[in-house]
């Protein structure tokens, strides 16, 4: 029991850090970003021939893995992405599916269709054994990361300078605008930065996800839910509802596991008819 | 009889003369039906084409008419596909065209249910509602295989003949005209209500719903309505598919097939009848043709196509498509016109 607990946490940590980018993309600037996981994709593959191909030890694997997908995403954004913003979210929706659909080819043909695993340092292999209670050490590290994260995440959104114009310009972004705050700029700093955070995900998540050329389509819908469910005014809705859908789909799986995701998205659909704007959204008049 | 008031007159004069069949139409049609004659080796992937252009139809019924974002609509597909494969598994009903028509029915029963989640939210929420019904769907399958015979696809259909005559044989013959045949029967029926009074309601709502709530449509029974049909036509493409290929397997629900349909009708433009079939024709010949130069890696190029129809610009595809069609139908009309008189049309020298 407390062993699923604890799995599902772990679980739920790594779809918050994968996810909390988009919910930041899609509060922001409205747009829906429906490849985000191929990001995460590129981590997982980056982190692979980083660690496994040139040896570079894990522990260094895991920023470089940051800054690759950070600096491709910031790329995207700079090239591609910000002709489609203005566009009607069906433009949008293709936009992406396209780019998923293109990247599932392209590291398919660069990196072969099987799963990859990421070598991970014998001193993380393995679990302790509390009260009873097996915890593998790689999910502790997990938790241990993302935890991190989400408390340095929270602190930037709400102490720094930069978190009060994203902020600002999640909540109305014309007023933002009138206010003097580049809203271009931050967007695409925000967008690199959670290109980056879903590569770090897509890295440490490889050994408990999965890596291979699927992942984007796999997860994809995954990241959707956090975020739908989660709703896009703050990241404390989408760390509840990452959490909330982490350990719900471990149990799920463990009690039912015939049913497999089943739970999960009749439970999703469940919310979103009696909340549309998600859980824990404000009700913003717009 | 009742005198009509002279405005009441004059619209629905004007609605009938835009409901005629154009010249352009009719070429179109006589084309489609030649081609059972003209391309006799290609049956079974026109067979593929036509399913496809159904299904795109029943998309673009909700999307170009009613303006509602769906990566779902697979799910209707694939139940009325299953639904087909099993009825005719263990011969519950042996007539083809009767179950095509169930199957079409119980599709549109799921699509009425549905339909109701469908009205709440935002575009996002509609997209995933839509997603997670079409991916609940494809649990329920793999999670009944011993129904639905799981990944390894619904085995041991046979189909009776058509109508108790014409078989379904090696080379795709008779399905290709059934298929055909099913497909022009279902594109006479949509163009019915997409020119009819509730055609142009659903217009309305899809360019302001407010305001044609304010004149007094009735918003979510239009919606409801449509997107039932939609469901319905889905369906009769699903049950389509198994019945021509004996054969239905999992991914008939996958999201893969949900997306290449938005791909078939962007290609094709949305919001106007002959955009999904047009697009379905383009889509299934690149299809074949990147396949066959990249059997591996054709994914990579219809993302590509969709990234670059994005970025240069929809409206420019639908413009350009619209440019062809209106010079088509001017050269049409004008054919058609000189022909009486041909006799005497002497060369003009244009």
């Amino acid at each position: 029991m407390l062993t699923i607990l604890f799995d599902g946490l772990a679980y739920g940590m790594l779809l918050f850090v994968l996810a909390c980018g988009l919910s930041v993309t899609l509060g922001l600037m409205n747009f829906i970003n429906l490849a985000h996981g191929s990001f995460a994709m590129a981590g997982g593959y980056c982190t692979v021939i980083i660690v496994n191909r040139m040896g570079v030890p894990f522990a260094l694997g895991l920023p470089l893995a940051f800054l690759v997908t950070a600096a491709i995403g910031g790329l995207f954004e700079r090239t591609l992405y910000v002709h489609v913003y203005a566009k009607s979210h069906l433009d949008q929706v293709l936009f992406t599916i396209g780019l998923v659909f293109m990247s599932v080819a392209a590291v398919d043909y660069t990196m072969g269709s099987s799963q990859q695993f990421v070598q991970i340092p014998e001193a993380l292999q393995g679990q302790f054994d509390v009260f009873g209670v097996g915890m593998g050490k790689y999910r502790l590290l997990i938790i241990a990361v993302c935890g991190l994260l989400t408390v340095a995440l929270q602190l930037i959104l709400s102490k720094t300078r930069f978190g009060s114009r994203l902020r600002a310009a999640v909540d109305d972004q014309r007023v933002a605008r009138g206010l003097g705050i580049n809203v271009g700029a931050v967007f695409g700093i925000t967008f690199a930065f959670g290109s980056g955070l879903a590569g770090l995900g897509g890295a440490l998540g490889a050994e408990i996800l999965g890596l291979d050329p699927t992942f984007p389509l796999k997860y994809m819908i995954y990241f959707l839910i956090v975020v739908t469910v989660g709703g896009t005014s703050s990241i404390t809705g989408p760390f509840v509802a990452s959490i909330l859908l982490g350990i719900g789909d471990v149990a799920g799986k463990y009690y039912v596991p015939k049913l497999g995701a089943f739970v999960i998205y009749t439970i999703m659909i469940v919310v979103l008819l009696w909340r549309p704007q998600g859980l824990f959204a404000r009700n913003i008049a717009r | 009889m009742i005198a009509m008031d002279p405005l009441a007159a004059e619209v629905s004069d004007h609605l009938k003369r835009r409901a005629r069949w154009s010249p352009l139409e009719v070429c179109f049609w006589v084309f489609a039906f030649a081609t059972i004659w003209l391309f006799p080796g290609k049956h079974l992937i026109l067979t593929e084409t036509a399913i496809l252009a159904l299904f795109a139809l029943s998309l673009d019924l909700i999307l170009g008419y009613a303006g509602i974002i769906s990566l779902g609509q697979a799910a209707f597909f694939g139940l009325a596909g299953y639904f087909s494969g099993l009825i005719a598994k263990y011969g519950l009903v042996d007539e083809p065209v009767i179950a095509l028509i169930l199957s079409g029915v119980v599709a549109a029963a799921l699509g009425f249910v549905t339909s109701f989640l469908v009205l709440r939210g935002s575009d996002l929420t509609r997209l995933m509602v839509t997603l997670g019904v079409s991916l609940m769907l494809g649990e329920l399958a793999n999670r009944y295989s011993d129904i639905t015979g799981g990944a390894d696809g619904l085995q041991g259909v046979t189909i009776a003949p058509i109508l108790g005559v014409f078989n379904f044989d090696l080379y795709g013959h008779h399905g290709y005209v059934y298929s055909l045949v099913v497909l022009f029967v279902c594109f006479v029926i949509a163009r019915r209500i997409v020119y009819s009074p509730f055609g142009l309601s659903l217009r309305s709502l899809k360019g302001n719903a407010l305001r044609a709530a304010a004149i007094g449509v009735p918003v979510k029974w239009r919606l409801v309505a449509i997107y039932t049909i939609a469901a319905g036509f889905a369906g009769i493409a699903g049950a389509l598919l198994t019945q021509t290929t004996a054969f239905c397997s999992l991914d008939v629900l996958s999201l893969d097939r949900s997306a290449d349909l938005l791909l078939v009708l962007i290609i094709g433009g949305t919001g106007y009848l002959y955009g999904g079939l047009i697009g379905a024709v383009i889509y299934k010949f690149l299809q074949d043709w990147l396949a066959s130069l990249t059997p591996q890696y054709w994914q990579f190029w219809i993302g590509l196509v969709l990234v670059t129809i994005v970025l240069v610009g929809r409206e420019r595809f639908d413009g350009g498509i619209r440019a062809v069609r209106g010079a088509l139908t001017r050269f049409g009309t004008r054919l058609l016109t000189r022909l009486p008189a041909l006799p005497r049309a002497a060369p003009d020298g244009r």
